[in-house]
C-alpha cells in the first residue's frame, strides 16, 4: 500500500492535442480516489499514466516516495483491472490469477497458496479451472479483480470496471468493492463516468473535464459545495436546478427573483451579504438540489420561503414523487413526500430550502456563493 | 423435401447444379484418363470410363516420364517443391505473425506509414520484381537455388501474411496487451504466450493461402530455378511439353493430378477452419 500523488501532470499528443492540463491530485495511504469525468475528459488517460501504459509529457507522478515517470508499468507495483477484463483467453482462471505472479518468478508453492487464498475471498474457487469464455460477465469481473488482488500491489487501478455488467450486477459487484477495500485498507484509483459510483466508493473524487481537474475533494464536499456550473450539474442524480434569475435587493434581504404563471416571488439568501450585493441587479444562475425543493411536511425547518407552484409533470419513483414545475420559464424538479405530491394540472406549495442553494456566474460558470 | 420447392428454389437448385458439374467434369476427365490406356484413350470416348482400369500412366509420371533431357518423372521435382513450399510458408506466416503483433499492437511513429507499404506490397504483380529479384538472388549467391526460391516466396508473400495478421490481432482488444504488461510480460512473452495460443484460426487461414500460392507458382520458379532445382509445376510444364515420340495424355493428367494433390489435402485437412478463419475473428474476452 502507498500513498499516490500527481503533480502538474501534462499530457500532449504527438498532433498537438492537449488532453491533461496540469493535474494535481494526492491521496493518502489507503485512500479510495475516483476520477470521474464525461467521456474524453482525460481520466482513463490519466490512469493509464499512473500505470505506465501511457507516456507522461511532463509533470511528475509519484508512488509512495518514489517518482515513476521513467517506471516500466511491471516495475510500479501496480494492479489493473480493465472494463473488457482483458482475461488471457487461451488460458484458464488459475493460470489467469498466475500469470504475473509467474512472470515474477515466485515460487509455486506460494502461487498455488495465493491463487488458493484470492479465489476463496471472491468464491470463484469452482471456477479456476475454466476459461474465460466458459464464464458469465460476473464471473469475469472476480476473476479480474482476484488477478489484481493476487498481485498484492502498492495500488489498484480500476478503468470502468463495473460499466459492462447489467444494472443489478453493478450494484451488488460495487458493495463488494467497497467491502473489499475497507477489509485490505488498499490505496485505489477508480475511473468511471457514473457519478453513482463516484459518491458511493471514493473516499476522494477528482470532477474532470477537458482535461482539467474541476474540483477535488471528498464526495459530500462535492455535492454540497460544487465549485462550478459543471460539477454541480455532473453530480447527483436528478440533477440540480439551474434557474436563470435576478439577484434583487429586498428590504434588508437580498434575494433571487422567481416567477411563475402566478406571479412572482423573492427567495431571500442567507448568504455572505458583502458577495451578494455586488450582483444585485444582475442576471446570475440559481442552483438548487431537487431535495432542497419539496412538500411542507419533508421540509424540517420552519420559516422557509414558500410558493405556490403550477404542477407540470410527477414522476412517482417509489420513495419519493419528483414534481416537475416551470420557474422562470424552466423546468425544475423537486422532491417530494409520495403522498404531498399533487397531481399535474393543480397548485402545490413547495417549501424552498435557500440555505444550501448556490450562485453561478453565467458567463463564467463559476460558482458566486 | 420436395414439398417446398418453389420455382425460385428450383432455379437456385439447377445453377448450383451447373457449377458443381462445370467445377468436377474436368476432375472427372483427368482422373479417368489417367486410368485409361492410350487405345483406348484414342478410340474411346473422352467422358467414358476406363474400358480396364490402369495404374501404368500413375508409375510411368511419377517415376519415368520426360520432362525434357532428363526422364526421371515427377518425384525428383515434387521433393523440390516440397522443399521449397514447407520453409517458404512457415517463414512467411511466422514474421507475417510477428510483423502483425507489430503494428497492431505496438504503435510506434511511422507504424501505420510503414504497414500501409507493405499493403502495397499486396498489389505489386509478379512480373515487376522478376528483374530486381535475379540481381538480388545473383548477389547473394543463391540463383537457381532452392533456398533462393524460398527467399523470393518469403519475401512476396510476407506481405500477404502480415495484412492476414494485423486484421486478426486489431480485432483483440488492446487491454489484453496492457494487462500482460502489468503483469509483467515483455515483447515476445506478450506474443508467444497470450497472442500465439488464440491465433489458431488465422494461422489456417495464413497457411492454406500462403502454401497454394507457392506450391502453384510457375512463373518465380520457371525465372529463379533451373534443371535439379525446378519445382513442381515447371516439371509439369516441361512433360506436357516435351514433344518426342507419342503424346501420352493419361501420363500428362496423372502427372497433372500428382502436381495438385498436396493443396487439395490441405484444402480437406484444414479447408473447414478456413471458412471459419475468414469469418472469425473477435476474441470474445
Amino acid at each position: 500500500m502507498a500513498a499516490l500523488s500527481i503533480n502538474n501532470v501534462c499530457k500532449t499528443y504527438a498532433n498537438g492535442t492537449d488532453v491533461l492540463k496540469g493535474i494535481n491530485i494526492a491521496i493518502n495511504d489507503g485512500e479510495f480516489l475516483i476520477l470521474v469525468g464525461p467521456s474524453g475528459c482525460g481520466k482513463s488517460t490519466l490512469l493509464n499514466m499512473i500505470a505506465g501504459l501511457d507516456d507522461i509529457s511532463s509533470g511528475d507522478i509519484a508512488i509512495g516516495n518514489k517518482r515513476v515517470n521513467e517506471l516500466s508499468p511491471k516495475d510500479r507495483d501496480i494492479a489493473m483491472v480493465f472494463q473488457s477484463y482483458a482475461l488471457y483467453p487461451s488460458m484458464t482462471v488459475r493460470e489467469n490469477i498466475s500469470f504475473g505472479l509467474e512472470i515474477r518468478k515466485t515460487p509455486k508453492a506460494d502461487i498455488d497458496a495465493t491463487v488458493k487464498r484470492v479465489a476463496e475471498m471472491l468464491q470463484i474457487t469452482h471456477l479456476l479451472e475454466r476459461k474465460p469464455g466458459q464464464m458469465s460477465g460476473g464471473q469475469r469481473q472476480r476473476v479480474a479483480m482476484g488477478r489484481a488482488l493476487a498481485r498484492n500491489p502498492a495500488i489498484f487501478l480500476f478503468d470502468e470496471p463495473l460499466s459492462n455488467l447489467d444494472a443489478k450486477l453493478r450494484v451488488e459487484m460495487r458493495t463488494e468493492i467497497k467491502l473489499m477495500h475497507q477489509r485490505l485498507k488498499s490505496t485505489i484509483v477508480y475511473v468511471t463516468h457514473d457519478q453513482i459510483e463516484a459518491m458511493t466508493l471514493g473516499d476522494k473524487i477528482a470532477v474532470m473535464k477537458d482535461g482539467i481537474v474541476q474540483q477535488f475533494g471528498s464526495p459530500q464536499d462535492i455535492y454540497d459545495n460544487p465549485a462550478n456550473l459543471f460539477v454541480a450539474g455532473f453530480i447527483g442524480s436528478p440533477s440540480m436546478n439551474f434557474i436563470p434569475a435576478t439577484v434583487v435587493q429586498s428590504g434588508s434581504d437580498i434575494g433571487v427573483k422567481i416567477c411563475d404563471d402566478n406571479g412572482c416571488v423573492v427567495l431571500p439568501l442567507p448568504h455572505d451579504k458583502a458577495k451578494l450585493a455586488a450582483f444585485v441587479g444582475k442576471e446570475v444562475i440559481f442552483g438548487i438540489r431537487p431535495e432542497q425543493i419539496t412538500d411542507a411536511r419533508t421540509a424540517y425547518r420552519e420559516g422557509l420561503p414558500v410558493m405556490a407552484c403550477h404542477i407540470d409533470v410527477i414522476e412517482p419513483t417509489g420513495p419519493d414523487t419528483l414534481v416537475f414545475v416551470s420557474l422562470n420559464n424552466t423546468k425544475v424538479c423537486c422532491r417530494t413526500h409520495p403522498t404531498e405530491a399533487k397531481y399535474p394540472g393543480e397548485s402545490m406549495d413547495l417549501v424552498f430550502d435557500v440555505s444550501k442553494a448556490v450562485l453561478f456566474d453565467p458567463q463564467t460558470e463559476a460558482r458566486i456563493v | 423435401m420436395f414439398k417446398n420447392l418453389t420455382v425460385g428454389r428450383a432455379l437456385v437448385y439447377a445453377a448450383l447444379l451447373l457449377m458443381a458439374i462445370y467445377y468436377l467434369l474436368p476432375l472427372y476427365v483427368m482422373l479417368t484418363t489417367s486410368f485409361k490406356s492410350l487405345d483406348d484413350i484414342r478410340e474411346g470416348n473422352m467422358l467414358a470410363l476406363p474400358q480396364l482400369w490402369q495404374g501404368g500412366a500413375w508409375s510411368k509420371a511419377w517415376a519415368e516420364a520426360c520432362t525434357g533431357v532428363e526422364c526421371n518423372g515427377m518425384q525428383g521435382f515434387f521433393w523440390n517443391s516440397i522443399k521449397m513450399t514447407l520453409p517458404a510458408v512457415a517463414i512467411s506466416t511466422l514474421l507475417g505473425a510477428i510483423n502483425g503483433y507489430v503494428v497492431s499492437m505496438w504503435r510506434f511513429r511511422g507504424s501505420d506509414a510503414l504497414f500501409t507499404m507493405l499493403l502495397v506490397g499486396c498489389f505489386i504483380p509478379f512480373q515487376v520484381v522478376l528483374l530486381p529479384m535475379a540481381q538480388l538472388l545473383g548477389l547473394l549467391g543463391l540463383a537457381n537455388t532452392t533456398a533462393g526460391l524460398v527467399l523470393v516466396h518469403v519475401v512476396y508473400g510476407t506481405a500477404f501474411t502480415t495484412l492476414f495478421f494485423r486484421n486478426f490481432y486489431i480485432t483483440v482488444p488492446d487491454e489484453l496487451v496492457k494487462a500482460a504488461r502489468i503483469d509483467g510480460a515483455g515483447f515476445w512473452t506478450i506474443f508467444f504466450r497470450i497472442l500465439l495460443p488464440i491465433s489458431g484460426p488465422i494461422f489456417v487461414v495464413c497457411i492454406i493461402w500462403q502454401f497454394t500460392q507457392i506450391w502453384n507458382d510457375f512463373l518465380f520458379g520457371v525465372v529463379f530455378a533451373s534443371g535439379e532445382s525446378q519445382p513442381i509445376t515447371v516439371a509439369l510444364n516441361n512433360l506436357v511439353n516435351t514433344s518426342t515420340g507419342v503424346k501420352e495424355y493419361n501420363v500428362d493428367m496423372a502427372a497433372a493430378i500428382i502436381a495438385a494433390l498436396p493443396t487439395l489435402f490441405v484444402y480437406m485437412v484444414a479447408g473447414r477452419y478456413f471458412v471459419r478463419g475468414l469469418t472469425a475473428g473477435a476474441v470474445k474476452g
